[in-house]
């Protein structure tokens, strides 16, 4: 692929690393030849100009300038250049972004939900479940707000700051908020997405290369924003496996909240009526469900900052 | 020298300033009527010119603080880093080590005060009102209480903008764009004043920032339909007046929209409301207690509706300008006047359809984002042909490089790197890499900056024989065009590489923290390559010392020119300089087309709109449309 990613390399691309990031590499290089060929045909014939025409080198204006009709067939070309760009590349490039997500079942599932300053991962766990989630349980020992009464919520993980998934299978990602809109950006996986609080958007992307990758976020959060990092660790099946392991044995210790955290009396919540979960999603709970009106304080758990 | 046809208004041998045939007040005006609260279009031009260009000199002082703090993070600004802790407050700069808090209020406030307090007053509100009425032979705007009140709305919001830096917390910091959550949550608790906050104040000033442009852009579509001289018809008017006549219907029509989600953005902030809100937020871990159900893609939309539209607003003035400089240096008409007519109007009716490519990312499907990158693609057709028209007219002329004309260039070039890298990010799939990375930085600064504002400064040193009876001085107009040309392309050409390696904007920090930020490109890594920038801003900073001078200085002691010095065609040049209260002694009359340059059969090589027809020009309009 060197000799198409020839612009590219010269001005600091970083290797791509996703299975799809090959194709967005090849729009940002065709991009760059045509704005190359056209930057450096304006410019000969400016600088042509300049020269030529200079008031000492010809002293008398002409009144008719340039009679030819080039410029029209420049405009022309430049046309079809874009609309080849555009139909032949970029609007089938999206469509399969947005309208062509891998089956759920070859997929890596993760909820990902952005807070001021990090992102806190969901991931299943063993049972493929995932558990609900409530903002009034939210609380310092329980981010997601993971329902402790919900059998499927038992067993899953919940991290923060950093994804291990393993090399060579398709990564769903629904990404939502609790707080302000962030952009889960994955510059190596060439894909970015808005977090946006109120929303479940999905995303996905195939890692082909094994390695630890930088998430930035891609969208004004606060003054922490510039730090707000998290990591991306794409390892080889063994190490995911072993990582999945590990992260089960200590979420029976610590991610899934004790069930006396439920506020006593708080009935469970059922999933509000009237979410619709974006095209191509897979079924999931709903993060986004109405506070209550007593803010979720157990007594068990520290009271949340002010 | 004065034009020498039948028609050419009276040589202004003794001319009274305050002698004219409007006639509406004989009597010497005191100062504060004729210079504060004029309703003389010429003196509103100038005041918002003045005015505007403060601001644009704080936007960019803003930036080169900013650009400490990149090149050098957490280490304290030396000499008057102090001194700026104790003007902005303990949050700001302690001990000269700017915080995070300062550095988002500085960025936030950069984006606004450049935008909506320094170029849109410049090249749409001085340019437009000094020169429209002039060119178009009228005696004043058709509303002037009207135009009064819009320099005095934006003088207003400009000086809320600025309050809003000395208030507890400091001025907004949620981004030029006021994204919800962020920016209704931001600025809000126990340290801040409920309403004089950075954040809430930014809505107020914003509101009477755009309750100006919109009182403005009513003036202008009036002004230029209504008061054209007699035989100015729409194909006579010079491409700057359909320039502006293009950027008024912009603001009047984008801009309601955006003032309507202002005061809804106020009201979530004051009074409790969730337009922009939406359920179930946990800030810092605390639900927050709204009534919630509001979208924040809905602000993104409305913001959008007016962002798009606003970036023609910034550049299509700076096009008329460079336009009229182009035709006047080269001395020769300038080439397809209909084509760019009719190209700035396209413009202008795509701009309104574009908006959502600033929304890529925000969960677009397929078929919303087909159409958006099909507008976006579309737009640059009339861009292009903009841009070919002023390139091929440099053909055949006999081209002169005095300093107007030296940035009239250098806009062309500038402008078109700046419109190239909009290419790639038409597309959607090319933003999953690029959006808010560097490279969008570099992108839409090099249409705003070494373009409309090279196309200001070129303005500006055309103009001002015409405001003041006297002209600015070259060399020291060269003095500051060529390191401004240097340093502008040393600051934002490696901010293309930085974006290429995935450098991302409003970082505090500059890159610093992140290994991919510090992987190299060209000999420095990505961050270190904010040291050159860096140094390369400030230089520029130095390089405006010289305008700042030569223009205050030449106000009194400029070389005294005629009406004419540039030997120019159209009707602003046959008003006095300075023109008096009404502009004309005799109501012009056009006769011909903005730019007869070089016409064959007569003495001079410039023929005036006010020149009646000969038999000669007859001749030679019927030969040059036998050749086409």
């Amino acid at each position: 692929m060197s000799s198409l990613a020839l612009i590219n390399e010269l001005i600091g691309l970083p290797p791509n690393a996703s299975e799809h990031g090959y194709q967005i590499d090849h729009i940002i290089e065709f991009c760059h030849w045509f704005m190359g060929a056209l930057f450096l045909g304006w410019s000969v014939f400016f600088i042509y100009v300049l020269l030529r025409f200079r008031k000492g080198k010809h002293p008398v204006a002409d009144h008719e300038g340039v009679k030819s009709g080039i410029s029209t067939h420049l405009e022309f070309a430049v046309v079809l250049i874009e609309a080849v760009l555009l139909v032949g590349f970029a609007i089938p490039l999206w469509a399969k972004r947005v309208n062509q997500f891998p089956e759920t079942k070859d997929a890596i599932l993760v909820h990902a939900v952005g807070q001021q300053f990090n992102w806190n991962f969901h991931l299943p766990g063993p049972d493929g479940q995932f558990g609900r989630r409530e903002i009034a349980l939210v609380s310092n020992s329980n981010p997601l707000g993971l329902d402790p009464n919900d059998p499927a919520g038992k067993d899953d993980i919940v991290v923060l700051g950093e994804l291990h998934v393993p090399v060579g299978r398709p990564v769903i990602i629904e990404l939502s908020s609790k707080d302000v809109i962030h952009n889960f950006a994955l510059p190596h996986m060439r894909m970015a997405q808005d977090a946006i609080p109120g929303q479940i958007i999905p995303m996905w992307f195939k890692p082909i290369k094994t390695g630890n990758y930088e998430v930035v976020c891609g969208q004004l959060c606060g003054l922490g924003h510039y730090g707000m990092k998290g990591m991306l660790v794409v390892d080889n099946p063994e190490e995911y496996q072993a990582w999945l392991k590990e992260r089960v044995e200590l979420s029976g210790a610590q991610s899934a909240p004790a069930p006396t955290d439920r506020p006593p009396g708080e009935p469970p919540v059922g999933p509000t009526p009237g979410t619709i979960p974006p095209p191509g999603a897979p079924k999931t709970e709903n993060p986004t469900a109405q506070p209550q009106d007593k803010p979720a304080a157990p007594p068990a758990s520290p009271s949340p900052s002010a | 020298m004065d034009a020498s046809s039948g028609l050419a208004p009276h040589p202004h041998v003794e001319h009274d300033p305050h002698h004219h045939e409007g006639g509406h007040d004989h009597h010497e005006l005191p100062f504060w009527r004729k210079y504060i609260i004029s309703t003389d279009h010429k003196v509103i031009g100038i005041q918002y010119g003045i005015t505007g260009l403060i601001f644009l000199f704080f936007g960019f002082s803003l930036m080169m603080l900013m650009r400490w703090q990149l090149a050098y993070p957490g280490q304290a600004l030396p000499v008057i880093g102090n001194a700026l802790g104790h003007l902005f407050g303990p949050d700001s700069m302690p001990d000269g080590k700017m915080t995070p808090e300062f550095y988002n209020s500085l960025g936030a406030m950069h984006g606004t005060i450049m935008i909506f307090l320094g170029i849109v007053p410049i090249a749409f509100a001085a340019f437009g009102n000094f020169v429209v009425p002039l060119q178009i032979g009228a005696p004043d705007m058709t509303f002037p209480k009207i135009n009064m009140a819009s320099y005095q709305a934006f003088f207003f919001g400009g000086c809320v903008m600025l309050v809003s830096f000395f208030v507890p917390g400091g001025a907004a910091k949620g981004g030029w764009t006021s994204y919800t959550p962020l920016a209704v949550i931001a600025d809000k608790g126990p340290a801040y004043d409920p309403v004089f906050n950075g954040q809430t104040l930014w809505l107020i000033g914003f509101i009477l920032l755009i309750t100006s442009s919109l009182l403005g852009a009513i003036n202008f579509i009036a002004t230029i339909i209504q008061l054209r001289a007699k035989g100015m018809t729409w194909m006579r008017l010079p491409f700057f007046v359909w320039a502006q006549f293009v950027t008024a219907f912009l603001l009047l029509l984008a801009f309601p929209p955006l003032e309507s989600a202002v005061v809804m953005q106020l009201m979530d902030r004051v009074a409790g409301t969730s337009f922009f809100m939406p359920s179930g937020l946990v800030i810092n871990g605390v639900p927050l207690h709204i009534s919630g159900g509001g979208s924040p893609l809905l602000w993104q939309h409305l913001f959008w509706f007016l962002g798009h539209p606003e970036v023609y607003v910034l550049i299509l003035p700076g096009m008329g300008i460079v336009a009229e400089i182009i035709a006047n240096n080269t001395r020769k008409p300038l080439w397809g006047y209909k084509s760019l007519v009719f190209a700035a109007l396209v413009l202008g009716f795509l701009s309104f359809i574009v908006w959502a490519h600033h929304m890529w990312l925000t969960g677009m499907g397929s078929t919303v984002s087909a159409f958006f990158q099909t507008t976006t693609m579309i737009i640059s057709i009339p861009s292009v042909i903009i841009l070919s028209a002023f390139f091929i007219s440099l053909w055949g002329g006999s081209i002169r490089f005095n300093v107007p004309m030296l940035f009239a260039t250098a806009f062309l070039p500038m402008f078109g790197i700046g419109g190239l890298t909009g290419i790639p990010l038409a597309f959607n799939s090319a933003d999953l890499y690029l959006h808010d990375t560097y490279y969008v930085i570099a992108h839409f600064h090099y249409i705003v900056a070494p373009g409309t504002i090279f196309a200001v400064f070129a303005g500006i040193y055309f103009w001002f024989p015409k405001a003041t009876g006297r002209r600015m001085n070259e060399f020291w107009g060269k003095v500051h065009f060529w390191p401004s040309l240097i340093c502008m392309n040393i600051i934002f050409l490696p901010m293309f590489l930085q974006g290429m390696l995935g450098m991302h904007r409003r970082w505090y920090d500059g890159g610093q923290g992140w290994t991919f930020a510090n992987e190299k490109v060209w000999g420095l890594s990505g961050f270190e390559w904010n040291t050159p920038i860096s140094i390369a801003a400030w230089v520029m900073g130095l390089a405006q010392i010289p305008f700042i001078i030569n223009f205050f200085w030449s106000m009194k002691h400029g070389k005294k020119v005629n009406d004419n010095p540039w030997e120019a065609t159209t009707l602003e040049w046959t008003a006095p300089s300075p023109p008096p209260h009404g502009n004309f002694e005799v109501a012009p009359v056009a006769y011909r087309g903005p730019y007869e340059y070089s016409l064959p059969g007569r003495e001079t090589d410039f023929t005036m709109q006010n020149e009646p027809m000969r038999e000669s020009d007859r001749k030679a309009y019927e030969a040059a449309a036998a050749v086409h």
